[in-house]
């Protein structure tokens, strides 16, 4: 191979700054809507945030209603969600991964995740409707809705973990086995702390998508006008569902109350989020 | 002493109980166990949409849903022809996957090429949090700003249209892109790259000679996710693209998708058990099907690519 | 392993949790469900009501037809209605053996606007209505000046709710003639805001809503007199408000809203208190909330129908001109 002359070397250079600006706007572009978005929420909701409507219930009167219960619905039902999903999700990602990667088993479950992930989030609301509110007997509780959701998120943990696992060099894996480690060992000792900041990833898609739901919860029985706080037993709201509820009132004082809780949602979001982050960071190292 | 007499040994000198062939076993079939419950979770699906949709079919007949081009199911003059509402459907989601892909792909390639370890480290948690704000804002989002914004560009735009929640799709499902193709990206081992480097390359033609072809199957199955993700997004489309199901590929007037009308008629007063109600079941198995054919297909590509890259 | 052990546990802890609160109609709390143009109503009355009186209320917003759907399996107590029940959903309940009692609460308005610099339009016959949205006219009725003459020759954008929901559903029955019955080329919504975006700044905009989201609007809105050529309700055109739609001059487009208690409910001290108290202090609350209330005689009626638990439905269809009293005293 001859080495470039400078006349290449300067076309080549160009056409690689070009390539680098379009790369960084990919990501600034974005970016930028999401700053639009949230700066007109922002904009819109902060003069309503206060500690009064983060401690009140729902109320007919604008100024009266706040978000207590809704905020804590939509914490305990992420919560569980991610307790359900993530584990049962790596769980299935391993066996993918590790065990059965030729078997014609695995190849059926992988088509189905892939399927899965496509599925709208209301006909998971069906499903939960009829499998966990009514076959089970859980009624319109959390649990109910925390199981829904994790049905809906698991194609996304899934999918991310075993990504995740793929990064693992077969290298690893054989030296572990060499050294005398059985699969479940090496998998465990070895691969899945490797794989460890692609399934945070995965956690973090998933816990956001649940935390953005409506129209599942709905169907399985979420309500939107509640009080108290709920226990694992009772029914529940969650904050996607009064925003949505409160973006239909006439009362137009009602859509500022609607942009912050977007606002409180769109911080739990960060938090989590920065959460799962610092720890995806530390754990994180090419190799 | 026999092998595994000597794996019994050497589980004990470490930590942890002793891995018996027998404890492997039931871990391979509780990993398993996890594994089959998304077949469980089809199983439950189809079985959920399956009986409406028989009886659904009972009373129209296959050619009439795949014959006719309208869907009135609600009027008094019926016409239950899905086609309106698939088209729909595609539209928005093929805007969406267009903005998506480029979108996400570039960003990939620059947070794990070309950004510093600092940039990478802020940028990317900053992308994901596209993908955490809830879908009414979305919607809303699409409605309220994005489709007056385009108002002023694109002539004759309606009020409801696929372009502005194809968009904005586009924009939310991104993240999942950038995010799954960039771990992919980032996992390819430094050797290969220094050995591209170390043969006279520069970095564009390593990232693109290099280092995309050995994440194709991270990227391809980002891909997949994000296609069926658009498919299925239910509230962007509700809110911004309309009602109207329109038998058009024209992205400037209002159309319906076939998780819109489902959306609106679970959620309206429609009685249980009647036709109206049953065709929520009938879309949604059509639904099911479309994304399952599609992801039939992109598995086999998806293997193809990966063993002709070289890897199993 | 650690993890595997504490899913486990929880799972446990959850199922343990579920058997007691979930399922029937739980213990203390009242559940309500149903259609989303009750909920306002049925929220004001929740709330005064737990103030007042004490107790828990839920009210959810699964649509009139998930309403009875749960209220016939005894999922919930009081299903909110926006429609009267249809003789299927009735059969349905009786096969399973829940009686339910018919309840109407407050009248909903559905108010016919246009864009305030629309200064041709003083008001509109049902006729004209009619020409406008019959199925018929999908195509072809498209200009002002089509719908009567001397009208500008101007474009006509029409705005609508959703096919979905019970105020299209009056619509159509009491303007067409025919349920579900009418052009498919409106812009339509479940959101009614939506709609009043539309209509406010669109000047060929004419749309129907209900009452409540003009009256929030009015400064963005002109509001068309209606005129049913009736002579006995109220001779001409007749606009909706509080007056009007409650003294029944306002003509055809005011409906009834409705709960549906299940007779079983009402064996709960709770429920009862719950439901006298809807049908005693809902009337000003409606008000407050955008509804119109039902004459004083009315729930006067209505409550004698809790006391008598005299199940069945006297509204029939979405029932256009007879005065609510009637309907009640059968």
């Amino acid at each position: 191979m001859r080495a470039p002359g400078p006349a290449q070397r300067r076309r080549r250079r160009t056409g690689e700054r070009l390539f680098f600006l379009l790369c960084l706007a990919s990501v600034l572009v974005p970016l930028a809507m999401l700053a639009t978005l949230i700066g007109d929420v922002v904009l819109d909701g902060a003069g309503r945030l206060s500690w009064e409507f983060l401690r009140g219930t729902p109320s007919r009167r604008a100024s009266a209603a706040g978000i207590w219960p809704a905020l804590i619905g939509s914490l305990t039902l992420i919560g569980l969600t991610a307790l359900l999903a993530v584990p049962v999700g790596v769980a299935a990602a391993v066996y993918l991964e590790e065990y059965g990667r030729r078997s014609r088993m695995a190849g059926i479950i992988e088509v189905n995740i892939a399927n899965l992930a496509g599925v709208p989030s209301i006909i998971y609301g069906l499903l939960g409707l009829e499998v966990f509110v009514r076959l089970f007997g859980m009624g319109s509780t959390v649990v109910a809705g925390a199981c829904t959701l994790a049905l809906l998120v698991l194609p996304v943990v899934i999918m991310a973990s075993r990504e995740a696992l793929r990064t693992a060099p077969d290298a690893l894996r054989e030296g572990a086995v060499a050294l005398g480690a059985t699969r479940w060992q090496a998998i465990r000792q070895v691969v899945l702390p490797l794989a460890l900041p692609g399934i945070l990833t995965g956690a973090i898609l998933a816990v956001a998508r649940a935390l953005g739901e409506t129209a599942p919860l709905i169907v399985v029985g979420a309500v939107v006008f509640i009080t108290f706080t709920p226990d694992l037993g009772s029914q529940y709201t969650a904050l996607p569902i009064q925003i949505f509820n409160w973006v239909s009132m006439p009362q137009k004082a009602f859509l500022d109350n609607a942009a912050a809780a977007i606002v409180v949602l769109l911080v739990v979001l960060l938090l989590l989020s920065s959460t799962a982050i610092f720890l995806r960071n530390k754990y994180q190292a090419r190799l | 002493m026999t092998p595994r007499a000597l794996i019994r040994l050497r589980a004990r000198n470490g930590r942890g109980r002793a891995a018996t062939p027998l404890r492997e076993r039931l871990i391979e079939i509780g990993l398993l166990a996890c594994g089959a419950l998304s077949v469980l979770v089809t199983a439950g699906i189809l079985l959920v949409l399956a009986f409406e949709t028989f009886s659904f079919f009972g009373r129209v007949s296959l050619a009439e849903f795949f014959g006719d081009t309208r869907w009135t199911p609600l009027f008094a003059d019926k016409h239950v022809g899905i086609w309106p509402l698939v088209a729909g459907t595609l539209l928005t989601s093929a805007i969406a996957i267009a903005v998506a892909l480029p979108f996400g792909l570039l960003a990939a390639i620059y947070l794990s090429e070309l950004a510093s370890p600092r940039a990478r480290r802020i940028l990317k948690p900053t992308l994901e949090l596209l993908a955490g704000v809830p879908t009414i804002v979305y919607g809303t989002f699409a409605l309220v700003f994005v489709t007056p914004l385009l108002q002023r560009v694109v002539p004759d735009l309606a009020g409801f249209n696929a372009l502005s929640p194809g968009i904005v799709m586009g924009f939310m499902i991104m993240p999942m892109i950038s995010s799954l193709a960039e771990d992919a990206l980032y996992a390819v081992p430094g050797s290969l790259r220094e050995a591209s480097y170390a043969l006279g390359s520069s970095k564009l033609p390593t990232i693109f000679r290099v280092v995309l072809p050995s994440a194709t199957s991270g990227i391809a199955a980002a891909v997949t996710l994000a296609i069926s993700r658009a498919i299925g997004e239910t509230m962007v489309v509700t809110i911004a693209a309309g009602q109207q199901p329109n038998l058009t590929l024209d992205p400037r007037v209002p159309i319906e998708t076939m998780t819109a009308y489902i959306v609106s008629i679970s959620k309206g007063d429609t009685p249980t058990g009647t036709l109206e109600y049953q065709t929520i079941f009938a879309v949604g198995s059509m639904l099911f099907l479309m994304t399952f054919a599609m992801n039939a297909i992109s598995h086999r590509m998806a293997r193809r690519l990966r063993h002709g890259a070289g890897q199993a | 392993m650690k993890i595997l052990t504490l899913v486990i546990a929880l799972a446990a802890l959850a199922a343990a949790c579920s058997k007691k609160g979930g399922g029937e109609e739980g213990g203390a709390t009242i559940q309500i469900d149903g259609s989303s143009t009750v909920f306002p109503v049925t929220q004001a009355v929740a709330e005064e009501f737990q103030k007042d009186r004490g107790g828990r209320v839920t009210v959810g917003v699964s649509g009139t037809g998930g309403g009875f759907k749960k209220l016939c399996r005894g999922e919930i107590a009081i299903a909110g209605a926006s429609r009267p029940i249809k003789e299927s959903e009735t059969s349905q309940c009786k096969s399973a053996g829940v009686e339910l009692i018919e309840l109407p609460v407050a009248y909903d308005g559905i108010a016919v606007v246009v864009h305030p610099d629309s200064d041709w339009v003083d008001h509109m016959t049902v006729e004209e209505l009619k020409k406008v949205w019959s199925p018929e006219a999908q195509g072809s009725i498209t200009r002002w000046s089509q719908v009567r003459a001397g009208w500008p020759d101007r474009d006509l954008h029409l705005f609508g709710p959703g096919v979905d929901s019970g105020t299209y559903d009056y619509f159509t029955q009491a303007i067409v003639g025919v349920e579900h019955s009418s052009r498919g080329d409106f812009t339509s919504s479940e959101d009614d805001n939506v709609l009043v975006q539309g209509v406010s700044t669109d000047p060929a905009a004419l749309g129907f809503f209900g009452y409540a989201y003009y009256v929030e609007n009015q400064d963005r809105l002109k509001l068309v007199p209606i005129d049913d050529g009736v002579a006995d309700n109220g001779a001409g055109p007749v606009a909706p408000s509080l007056e009007s739609v409650e003294k029944g001059t306002y003509q055809p487009l005011s409906r009834p809203v409705f709960i549906y208690v299940s007779a079983a409910a009402l064996e709960r001290p709770e429920v009862r208190s719950f439901v006298d108290y809807y049908l005693t202090e809902g009337a000003e609350l409606a008000q407050e909330v955008g509804y119109i209330p039902l004459p004083a005689a009315a729930y006067e009626l209505a409550r004698k129908r809790v006391a008598d638990r005299r199940t069945g439905s006297s509204f029939r269809g979405s029932e256009v001109g007879v005065s609510i009293e009637e309907l009640l005293k059968n």
